[in-house]
């Protein structure tokens, strides 16, 4: 059984560590649980994963080919004439982004965190809190990654997509998909019970349908406005737009360094979580 | 093992203490264990046992006083001492998400090793725990018994120096007990160092070269099984029933018999040298005990003769 090495791989690969900063809460290994994810996802039932994917393809063919037919076009932010389809497919590109990485973020961590005690053992190992919560994230985020690239497929032969900035709406669906499973990941790990996280699956809801999602937000009084602008979906709604139909300006770096400081507070939220949770 | 050579101390505990808010879950604890050694840590639920498992794991850190784990500090250098380390938890917290091979990969993974160098290893640690049939099934659809060996298998995936068990047998039918002792036994044999935590007295006395008594986080005594039986305990016990009304007035009645007389709810335990003499005598005497038994001292007694309570699950 011991094979009597002088000094062990594992411990080999600790101690190279062991020098550097933070080597405690991160020993560089995040891509483990990417791997572990990948042997779960062997076994998962795939028709929940098609299904999250097929929702927003479904409101862009009811909304946008049949409600769109009535409403016919409607103006950009540069007031220029667009269909009403063209309006919410960036809009329903974030939501696939949102809507993927949520899924893994909240009720599969969920489960992980308090049924399967994953993450217990995980941390009994040489792998610290921070490679669990990049690695669970980036698990998450390739998901809504990979939704928005399977919408983007449908959208764009439809003629949807009218400007060439519009590759870089893959790129941002990512950054949007990371935002909200860096978030979803932190606030689940504050949840106790089914309940809160019934709450959490239920904000999502109004999100998606008042971001600006299916109409400007310009309908609403100011204050409304000022809030539906501080949630994520409408930063993901607004930078995905501006990419397809080719309005490019100065804004859009807000709207980055939104998510940007959204995937900070995920991941400082939840790798304080783990290491209270499980390293007490 | 020879008492001239220097023994190489791998865990040095000194007054370690862990607190939960107001509770004092670890109360200033000191001990030592030896390199090759399999050491216990014996007591009922809540006496810390579990406790004192998590911070020599290093994940869980203590509260005060000292602790060094293979020469490592766990406050600063968790990472590292881990990686020396086995962890088979109580609740083997197998990833039931997973297959049987798939749960030693993974784990093997999470210490960074390769998965060239782990393929190899999986299948001795298969054929070591007996699962080679199941290599392809669900960790959740295996025995409990099946369950603990992978726990156990899986928490030598890294070769680690020290391996810790929290209650293994717990739960466990006696068959599954034997085989899962036989593996523990052949670890040993191999040189990992074992600390194990129990609240089964025989299996502290199979298993364990030495052990702590633990009660509301602190030791009572230290000692090999054989030690803690001679100074804390007489050589055999009579255990007499008369009745759960009568062993009351019984027991005052047999004052003076043995080396000492402990009166338990449902029964009276004596304590001497020789039990047989002493059981004919308690009959001779006219007591006619509804039942009897003569046995050896165990460390069972050491714990009520410790604690003054028996040892309940």
């Amino acid at each position: 059984m011991i094979t009597g090495m002088a000094v062990n791989a594992a411990v080999a690969i600790a101690e190279k560590r062991a020098q550097r900063a933070g080597s405690s809460v991160y020993a560089g290994r995040a891509r483990v649980m990417i791997e572990r994810a990948v042997y779960a996802a062997k076994s998962s039932n795939w028709l929940v994963i098609v299904s999250g994917f097929v929702e927003p393809v479904l409101y862009l063919m009811a909304f946008g080919y049949g409600i769109g037919q009535l409403i016919g076009n409607v103006t950009d932010g540069n007031g220029d004439p667009v269909t009403y389809a063209a309006f919410i497919a960036p809009a329903l590109l974030a939501t696939s982004a949102m809507n993927g990485a949520i899924y893994d973020a909240t009720w599969n961590v969920f489960f992980k965190m308090h049924f399967g005690k994953v993450y217990q053992m995980v941390l009994s190992s040489s792998l610290g809190p921070l490679d669990v919560a990049l690695g669970e994230i980036a698990w998450a985020l390739l998901r809504g990654a990979a939704y928005s690239v399977g919408f983007m497929a449908i959208a764009a032969p439809l003629g949807l997509i009218t400007s060439w900035w519009g590759v870089l709406a893959i790129p941002a669906a990512t950054l949007i998909a990371f935002g909200f499973a860096s978030f979803g990941m932190a606030v689940t790990s504050y949840m106790k019970s089914f309940q809160q996280m019934q709450w959490v699956s239920f904000a999502l809801l109004p999100m998606f349908l008042f971001s600006g999602t299916f109409f400007p937000v310009s309908v609403y009084p100011e204050w409304i406005q000022a809030i539906v602008m501080a949630l994520p979906l409408w930063q993901g709604v607004e930078l995905i737009r501006a990419f397809t139909l080719g309005n490019i300006s100065i804004a859009l770096l807000g709207h980055i360094a939104y998510f940007v400081v959204m995937i900070a507070i995920g991941l400082v939220f939840t790798t304080k979580r783990l290491r209270e949770l499980f390293m007490r | 093992m020879s008492q001239s050579k220097e023994r190489e101390v791998v865990i040095r505990a000194k007054d370690l203490k862990k607190t939960y808010k107001d509770f004092v879950a670890v109360n200033g604890i000191n001990f030592q264990v030896y390199r090759g050694e399999s050491f216990g840590l014996l007591g009922p639920n809540g006496a810390g046992k579990s406790t004192t498992m998590k911070m020599i794991s290093s994940v869980s850190q203590r509260s005060s006083g000292e602790l060094e784990i293979l020469g490592k500090e766990p406050n600063t250098q968790g990472p590292e001492i881990r990686a020396h380390l086995g962890v088979v938890p109580q609740k083997d917290l197998l990833d039931r998400e997973l297959k049987v091979w798939e749960n030693l990969m993974v784990y093997g993974r999470y210490f960074g090793l390769s998965r060239k160098w782990l393929k190899g290893k999986i299948e001795e640690l298969l054929d070591f725990a007996q699962l080679q049939d199941k290599r392809n099934a669900k960790a959740d659809d295996l025995s409990g018994g099946m369950q603990r060996r992978l726990a156990i298998a899986r928490g030598l995936v890294n070769e680690p120096e020290i391996l810790l068990l929290d209650e293994p047998t717990t739960g466990l039918d006696p068959q599954a007990r034997h085989i899962l002792w036989d593996r523990l036994f052949r670890l040993k044999e191999q040189g990992v160092t074992l600390v194990i935590t129990t609240h089964y007295m025989d299996e502290a006395e199979q298993l364990c070269d030495r052990l702590i008594v633990m009660d509301k986080g602190e030791i009572m005594a230290e000692g090999s099984p054989a030690e803690l039986i001679k100074k804390y305990s007489s050589k055999e016990v009579v255990e007499v029933r008369f009745g759960a009304d009568r062993n009351e007035s019984v027991a005052k009645e047999l004052e003076g018999m043995g080396d000492r007389i402990e009166v338990l709810p449902d029964r009276i335990l004596i304590y001497a040298e020789q039990g047989e003499p002493l059981l004919a005598k308690i009959i001779e005497s006219g007591k006619n005990p509804i039942t009897s038994l003569v046995r050896r001292s165990s460390l069972e007694d050491v714990f009520l003769r410790l604690t003054g309570r028996t040892l309940v699950d």
